[in-house]
């Protein structure tokens, strides 16, 4: 048996807010019942205030605990205010949660995020997009990178707990593994950086720019059996040919956005602009 | 939680030591303490209370006393039957065993194919029963053993033992069963069945834990698994545990008297559970076989909600069951008995297992009929999913995300 906190108990035997509600603002599914847990959660948000919050929640009583505290955290919030919400918090206010009930925190502040996304009439957040890395539930490698660096996640295991990544069949394991190796490797380098002084100069930029695709981009489009090339760098404009199962691959301008462009922004410059050779 | 003791139906977990077991093991704590081995008549004697126990357990199961080896657990008699039949059969490097084996010989098996050796898994069909003809058809010359349960610890479900050991004599391989479930559950004569090798574990017969034995048929070659001194004639080294040898050789005395109740009233007792729930609670079904069952064992589905919500839910009424759900067991897929039966995720998250003993009485069944529909109806009235909306309409979410590689 679990040892779950009194307040997961008390949680789960007493939801609060749980059930349908009528006309709601948004409602925001994630997970499924195939996977073992989902969470349906409705919000009512009027002038930019959630004033009233509900769940239906299909899984153990750590995802209805979750699901509970988290509708009791964000009602009478600003829009703005919950979108601070994180997982920490939820674990937070139900006492702590066991190790690998960690994704039943992750999946309500999922559908928290998505819930806030379909209300201010956004795109998915960027760990709905990527490449599928566990295929038992569905799990790409940006939430993988996210919750290894929210979370300082150094085992496949942990990235289980708090992913569900890698907990079905396993064959994903040393993906997992390899990813830990470079997102933790991007990792230390950030923490290197941003203990150095700044500014950066042109050359500075330019050396980030190649350690960063030959680090972390190419590792990441090699497990799909894809490569990249670095043609070009000027100013903030850089210029790189997808080679490989990249090359001519239908998605190869999601890629260049999704995972070339926004790595090179996130790391090195918000500034920066990706191309495809010609 | 209540102050009243416990509804306890997990009985193919563990079961309580008997209260004449206890009294029957405790002089070996303590007064009688000494070593079988030793020469000098307080240690001897003990010697003779091992020779008992070991014939009572031989008159459970219809074998000779000297084809009874004592272990420390069922574990430990599937690792010693499975490695010696490999072990005395150094030219066949195949076994062939079922996808609803207890994990004591799934991930054993599994283990093995590092070592080279090839593994058959024969599949089961939607009630869990296995296909003989497959079965029959996996077995070559380079087969060394066939290792399939006597029962099922999930299901319940009771495997065709004779046919399966038949099939295999014809063939020359040995049969290894393991039978923790069903010993001490249904009759069995194993002198007049083709059985070679057979694993029991005392913990499930209401004796304690950390004790089981294997049978080895007379004539069957077995190679120790435990190398040491020459107890249990030189088959499993190690100091006799002696009070559990004690306790195990009081139970399967007593299981054998008790068998006809297991199959009267823990039957009756089953059946009214099973048949209540089923007819109180809408979108239920029963996983596995019910014409070959074990007499204690009932495996419901709550569709659309989740199996350790189920359990908890259980537990505030002091009711203990099990579930197959993923979210009980530490993994995050549900029991590999019923996916191997094709049971659908959906399903398989929301099972729950009732195991009864000669222990259950009516009140306890009255409990749990009486608080299952108000459990489930509060779980359903937080679900998302229901017969009308089974999975989210934004997404083909029935199956796995990625198309259900998993399943």
């Amino acid at each position: 048996m679990w040892d779950y906190s009194k307040k997961v108990l008390e949680h789960f035997l007493n939801p609060r807010n749980a059930g349908e509600m009528a006309e709601p603002t948004v409602v925001a599914d994630v997970g499924n019942i195939a996977c073992g847990d989902a969470l349906r959660l409705y919000l009512r948000i009027e002038d930019g205030i959630i004033t009233d919050a509900r769940f239906k929640t299909f899984g153990c009583a750590s995802a209805i605990a979750s699901s509970s505290v988290l509708t009791e955290l964000v009602k009478g919030m600003s829009v703005d205010e919950a979108a601070g919400i994180t997982d920490d918090d939820i674990v937070r206010e139900l006492d702590g949660l066991p190790e690998a009930k960690m994704h039943c925190s992750v999946m309500g502040c999922e559908a928290l995020a998505k819930a806030l996304a379909l209300y201010r009439g956004e795109k998915p957040a960027p760990e709905d997009s990527g490449r599928i890395v566990c295929r038992c539930f569905g799990i790409t490698d940006n939430k993988i990178i996210r919750a290894i660096r929210d979370h300082d996640l150094t085992t496949v295991d942990q990235v289980t707990h708090y992913t569900k990544a890698g907990g079905g069949c396993g064959k994903c394991r040393e993906e997992i593994a390899e990813i830990i190796r470079y997102t933790r490797a991007d990792m230390a380098a950030r923490a290197k950086r941003s203990s150095q002084s700044p500014p950066r100069t042109n050359l500075q930029r330019m050396q980030q720019i190649i350690q960063v695709i030959d680090d972390r981009i190419r590792p990441s489009l090699r497990l799909d059996g894809g490569d990249i090339e670095l043609v070009d760098i000027e100013g903030t404009t850089v210029t790189v040919a997808l080679r490989g199962r990249c090359a001519g691959c239908l998605a190869g301008a999601v890629t260049l956005r999704d995972v070339v462009q926004h790595t090179l922004r996130e790391v090195v410059d918000a500034a920066i602009e990706v191309k495809e050779a010609p | 939680m209540t102050n009243t003791p416990p509804v306890y139906m997990d009985n193919n977990a563990t079961t309580a030591v008997d209260a004449e077991v206890l009294q029957e093991m405790l002089p070996f704590f303590s007064e009688r303490y000494g070593n079988p081995s030793s020469i000098h008549n307080f240690g001897g004697g003990v010697g003779k209370k091992i020779d008992e126990a070991r014939c009572r357990l031989a008159g459970l199961i219809g074998a000779r006393p000297d084809e009874i080896i004592f272990t420390a657990s069922g574990s430990e008699s599937d690792n010693t039957a499975i490695r010696s039949a490999i072990a005395t059969n150094a030219d066949r490097r195949h076994l062939v065993i079922s996808k609803v084996e207890h994990p004591a010989v799934l991930n054993l098996a599994r283990h093995l194919v590092t070592g080279g050796f090839r593994v058959t898994e024969i599949g089961v069909d939607a009630m869990g029963r296995i296909d003989l003809d497959e079965l029959s058809s996996s077995l070559t010359d380079d087969t060394a053993v066939v290792s399939i349960m006597w029962a099922n610890n999930e299901t319940g479900n009771i495997y065709p033992i004779e046919r399966i050991g038949a099939l295999c004599r014809e063939r020359g391989i040995l049969f290894h069963t393991d039978a923790v479930q069903a010993v001490g559950r249904i009759p069995m004569r194993l002198s007049e069945l083709p059985v070679d090798l057979l694993s029991l574990s005392g913990h499930k017969l209401h004796a304690p834990k950390g004790i089981g034995a294997l049978y080895v048929r007379r004539a069957v070659r077995f190679e120790a698994l435990v190398i040491g001194g020459h107890q249990e004639g030189g088959r499993r080294a190690g100091t006799e545990n002696v009070p559990g040898i004690v306790g195990l050789g009081k139970a399967a005395e007593l299981a054998a008297e008790r068998i006809p109740i297991e199959n009267s009233m823990v039957r009756a007792l089953r059946d009214r559970l099973e048949s209540s729930i089923l007819a109180s609670c809408p979108d239920v079904s029963v996983n596995g076989d019910p014409e070959n069952r074990l007499p204690n064992t009932c495996n419901i589905s709550f569709g659309y909600i989740e199996g350790e919500a189920i359990l908890l839910s259980l537990d505030i009424h002091g009711i203990c069951a099990s579930s197959g759900s993923a979210c009980t067991s530490g993994s995050l897929e549900p029991s590999h008995v019923l996916r191997a039966m094709g049971v659908p995720f959906t399903s398989a998250h929301g099972s729950v297992r009732f195991s009864l003993s000669v222990q259950n009485s009516d009140a306890d069944v009255d409990r749990v009929i009486q608080v299952m529909p108000g459990i489930v109806a509060k779980l359903r009235a937080m679900s998302p999913f229901s017969p009308e909306a089974p999975y989210f309409q934004n997404a083909s979410q029935d199956t796995c995300p990625s198309g259900g590689s998993c399943s």
